[in-house]
């Protein structure tokens, strides 16, 4: 089984977003990189994948050579090999046809990306890579199990979860679920020096442009200060709520 | 040309995400300067679509689409798009049409803006404004693409009601084997209650509550408000609480009306999820927790004081404006 995993380089949860160039540049500076939370869970499956049934797991990444360490992290969890697609991430379209390109050289199985990453939070990459290889997609993967050449999934639906079986070749999008949180790998030293001999290649980008781009950022204003109500006069939060805020 | 835009419903009837996607596209319509279509799938009354500006449904009935199958369903919206030469498709932020919407822009070489919160700033060059960076910034987005899929965040336009007359059209679409590669064996969903992706208002609990068998209280002020409940991280990690019911980056979003937070602190990953909520209001202890910097109104108070005296206000409020 050949498994690849779509690793996403984003700023850390608890980064302070600012911009620059006239707010039409995300600042990076003192900004602390991770692979993408929902993207962890999808390469620890792998990873569990490979332990339990045998697989070779890619990690790629379609962005500039700064995601290189990321990619090593990924190496250093256990993917056995690397490729960093060499062009700078638009939009998801743009991300989607480079992979598409990717999955089409390698010839993968399994698919796993995150349902959205958390910097531009799109979540269409999985969806339009599945599209354009005109293979099975699950959405919102909470539950993966591999039996041969098919798959066992558990989705989330509003309100609940659906079961479903599906064959290969497959695009998952996956997140919090797929796997337990306290089994997410961190990398240990033993990790991280045999990645140092994984092979991280560099593939040149099929040139595809893309179809949006933000051209600017705007950042919510300033918020008025709470209304405090004393613990002792309850109507008066309820006054509020219905009088003033009006949502009750 | 038309705006196009793809209505869900749920036992035969449709949701309210539905009537504000159409709301948005009526606006969008009129300053494309053309009209709002709608897709439907096995609908049988659609005459509610028309309060809401939509002036042709286009509805597929088929068995086999009883069951959702996000590529059929891709198919059809694609096949009524290409038929209705719709430049402009809108869905909405559910669960489903998530699925979906990716796939409709790529089979139809189109640009995908997500998490739109307004208008088109913008419709030559067309520029939405979307939610980024988990609600901590939005980015003026600018979409090249001849077709443009959007999708609209949840509660950010809200139900506007613009009465036209409608027409209605059966469609039969054309499937491949491929369109139901995915397998339904078996769907659980919890009925009867309030989820978060449907509910106006959620109360949230935190782990200031101390354990689980202290949630009654937050289910009773939610079944007063019918509201859904909702907890952060650390809950549904310790167990006390189901995952589902997880709000925050790493869990669900929440586009309330009302957010109410009791015993949570307002960590950056807890409020990211809930940012896009109308109003906030917090119950804490501790008049330093984040959360009040983000909040509307507060309560600086033990939730086991506060919330029961709460429920019973509240209670009073329901009897006198019933
Ligand atoms: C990568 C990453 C992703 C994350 N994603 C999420 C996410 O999606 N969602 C999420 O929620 N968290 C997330 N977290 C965790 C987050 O950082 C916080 O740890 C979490 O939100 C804290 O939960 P809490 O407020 O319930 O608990 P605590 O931090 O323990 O806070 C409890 C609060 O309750 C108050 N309190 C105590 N007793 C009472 C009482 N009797 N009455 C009233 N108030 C009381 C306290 O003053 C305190 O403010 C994430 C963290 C990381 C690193």
């Amino acid at each position: 089984m050949k498994i690849l995993v779509c690793i996403s380089h984003v700023p850390d949860t608890t980064s302070k977003i600012n911009f620059v160039n006239n707010d039409t540049e995300f600042d990076t500076n003192g900004v602390q990189y991770v692979i993408n939370p929902n993207d962890e869970f999808g390469l620890t499956k792998a990873v569990l994948l490979k332990e339990q049934q045998g697989a070779h797991v890619t990690v790629v990444n379609v962005g500039g050579t700064d995601a290189e360490a990321t990619l090593r992290k990924a190496l250093a969890i256990g993917a056995d090999e690397a490729i960093r697609v060499n062009a700078t991430a638009i939009d998801g379209l743009q991300v989607a046809k480079e992979l598409e390109n990717v999955v089409k050289q390698g010839g993968y199985d399994l698919i796993i990306a995150g349902t959205e990453s958390i910097d531009y939070n799109g979540g269409m990459v999985p969806g339009m890579l599945a599209g354009l290889l005109g293979c099975n997609f699950v959405n919102a993967c909470i539950g993966l199990e591999v039996a041969g050449s098919s798959a066992t999934t558990i989705r989330e639906i509003d309100g609940g979860k659906e079961t479903a079986s599906v064959a290969f070749p497959l695009v998952i999008a996956g997140k919090k679920g797929l796997v337990e949180e306290k089994d997410l790998r961190i990398p240990n030293m033993r990790g991280i020096m045999t990645a140092r001999t994984k092979v991280l290649q560099i593939v040149e980008p099929v040139a595809t442009s893309a179809a949006t781009k933000s051209v600017k950022f705007e950042k919510p204003a300033a918020k008025s200060a709470v209304k405090l109500v004393s613990a002792d006069n309850l109507d008066e939060l309820v006054n509020l709520l219905h009088n003033e805020a009006k949502v009750i | 040309m038309s705006v196009l835009i793809y209505t869900e419903s749920n036992e035969g009837k449709f949701k309210k995400t539905s009537f504000e996607i159409a709301s948005y596209a009526k606006k969008v319509a009129d300053s494309l300067e053309t009209t709002v279509t709608a897709v439907t799938i096995n609908a049988s009354d659609v005459s509610s679509l028309a309060t809401f500006g939509v002036s042709k449904v286009v509805n597929v009935t088929n068995s086999d689409l009883n069951t959702f199958h996000a590529r059929a369903y891709a198919d059809v919206i694609k096949q009524i798009a290409t038929k209705e030469n719709a430049k402009v498709i809108v869905f909405a932020s559910t669960t489903d049409s998530l699925h979906i919407a990716p796939l409709v822009a790529v089979g139809l070489d189109a640009g995908f803006a997500s998490n739109v919160i307004a208008l088109p700033e913008n419709t030559s060059p067309f520029q939405v404004k979307r939610n980024a960076f988990s609600n901590k910034a939005f980015s003026i987005t600018e979409m090249t693409t001849d077709v443009k899929v959007l999708g609209l965040s949840k509660n950010s336009f809200g139900l506007v009601e613009v009465p036209v007359s409608l027409t209605e059209e059966a469609f039969t679409p054309t499937f491949s084997d491929a369109d139901f590669g995915v397998k339904v064996t078996n769907a659980e969903k919890s009925t009867g209650k309030v989820t978060i992706a449907d509910a106006e208002i959620v109360v949230s609990a935190g782990r200031g509550l101390k354990g689980p068998e202290n949630w009654g209280m937050i289910e009773e002020l939610a079944s007063v408000l019918g509201a859904a409940t909702a907890c952060s991280k650390p809950v549904s990690d310790i167990g006390w609480r189901p995952h589902s019911e997880h709000v925050g980056q790493t869990g669900k979003p929440v586009a309330a009306n009302l957010y109410i937070a009791v015993g949570i602190s307002g960590a950056i990953q807890h409020i990211a999820g809930i940012n896009s909520s109308k109003v906030k209001v917090v119950i804490n202890t501790d008049p330093e927790a984040p959360f009040f910097k983000v909040a509307d109104y507060g309560v600086v108070g033990d939730a086991f004081d506060v919330v029961p005296k709460l429920i019973e206000k509240l209670k009073i409020f329901k009897a006198n404006n019933a």
